[in-house]
């Protein structure tokens, strides 16, 4: 049944989001901590757990792949839906401090993961 | 007029369907037919969102894009925090588990740099353009991370109203510039595997940056790198407005 792949993926997300919530909560900050990433690791533990039990089907699988590929629509009118405006116009030292960093990080990339290779 | 109006405020999020699929196709042939596929149509579907936003934030003055114009609220809805952070948890259903645990090290070690980095650049150029008082630094540091942590240390340190704007706006240029980079760079620094991704995402730290620019990159990297991005802003509201405005404070 696909409605349990989708609710699967609900869990994931719900208990996942939920702990980052706590995290952030326990931290002293106004944010959510980790919330996504812990929800991948859930639904990946729970995918291997069903895969042993013999529980994965088809079906199950098709309600969550329609929602991962529904990523990309999804982007897309997240970027349809940014500020664009008030980064385009605020000023000289926004631009400078927007971009400046994100050019210096792109360098620092090939670096980081050579230093971590060896 | 009235009719049309009520129909499509009570059906905001399948108009949404409909728009993003009218631009996916759009791009789609634009990327092969002009292009000739030399940028993919998802990445041209993405910047062309963002043309869209602009002219959205110009038209109706506010801060939601093309999701403020009262018939594409959907758009906003479908391209929410919501959806995005649900849809980029169903990708991880295509990631494996061993890579992200050999690759963890590497994460948390380009998550730590990452923040340093965009913090100290961020806190050197608000210095260099005359900013000298340590709350105003910080705020603008903070800002160079993401447009969250920006105003949540503002906010917790008590900055002016227009830094906390200013760092708003820092943090969504860079959110856009990293999505508009990330395809045409990716290749030049190595951004081409899942370790890669994971070091990318920490690093970079925007979330919407960092998954739109993979999305138009290789949609398979996309949890690796939402696996390692998704701890930074968090981390970056922890640290910014604690450890880091504490030794600004002792430096000026």
């Amino acid at each position: 049944m696909i409605i349990y792949g989708v609710a699967i993926l609900a869990f994931s997300y719900l208990t996942g989001q939920l702990c980052g919530e706590y995290l952030g909560a326990f931290l002293g900050v106004k944010a959510n901590v980790g919330g996504v990433g812990f929800a991948m690791i859930i639904l990946l533990i729970c995918k291997e757990w069903l895969q042993k039990k013999g529980m994965l089907d088809i079906e199950f699988e098709k309600g969550v792949d329609f929602w991962n590929k529904m990523y990309i629509p999804v982007i897309i009118a997240m970027s349809a839906s940014q500020n664009v405006k008030v980064a385009v116009s605020s000023g000289f030292l926004a631009i400078i401090v927007g971009s400046l960093p994100v050019i210096a990080a792109f360098i620092s990339l090939p670096y980081l993961i050579k230093l971590t290779s060896k | 007029m009235e009719l049309i109006e009520n129909f499509i405020n009570n059906n905001g999020l399948i108009v949404g369907f409909l728009v993003v699929g009218m631009v996916t196709l759009l791009s789609q042939l634009f990327s092969e037919k002009v292009l000739k596929g030399y940028l993919p149509g998802s990445a041209i579907a993405i910047l062309a969102g963002l043309i869209l936003a602009y002219f959205g934030g110009v038209l109706t003055g506010g801060e939601k894009g093309i999701a403020d114009l009262p018939f594409l609220k959907g758009v906003g809805t479908f391209g929410g925090s919501m959806f995005r952070d649900f849809t980029i948890v169903a990708t991880a259903m295509g990631a494996s588990f061993a890579i992200m645990k050999k690759a963890g090290v590497l994460g948390f070690i380009s998550l730590i740099y990452g923040i340093i980095l965009f913090f100290v650049l961020g806190v050197a150029l608000a210095w260099i353009w005359g900013y000298r008082d340590a709350i105003s630094l910080c705020t603008i540091g903070a800002g160079a991370c993401t447009y969250i942590v920006g105003p949540v240390t503002g906010a917790a340190l008590g900055a002016n109203s227009d830094v906390i704007a200013l760092s708003i706006a820092i943090g969504v240029l860079k959110a856009i510039l990293v999505t508009i980079l990330t395809p045409l760079l990716a290749k030049k620094v190595g951004l081409t595997n899942p370790a890669a991704a994971m070091a990318f995402g920490g690093l970079m730290g925007t979330n919407s940056g960092v998954s739109a620019g993979l999305a138009a990159t290789d949609p398979a990297l996309v949890p690796y790198g939402a696996v390692t991005a998704t701890f930074y802003t968090g981390l970056g509201c922890l640290l910014c407005p604690s450890l880091f405005y504490l030794m600004l404070d002792w430096v000026f």
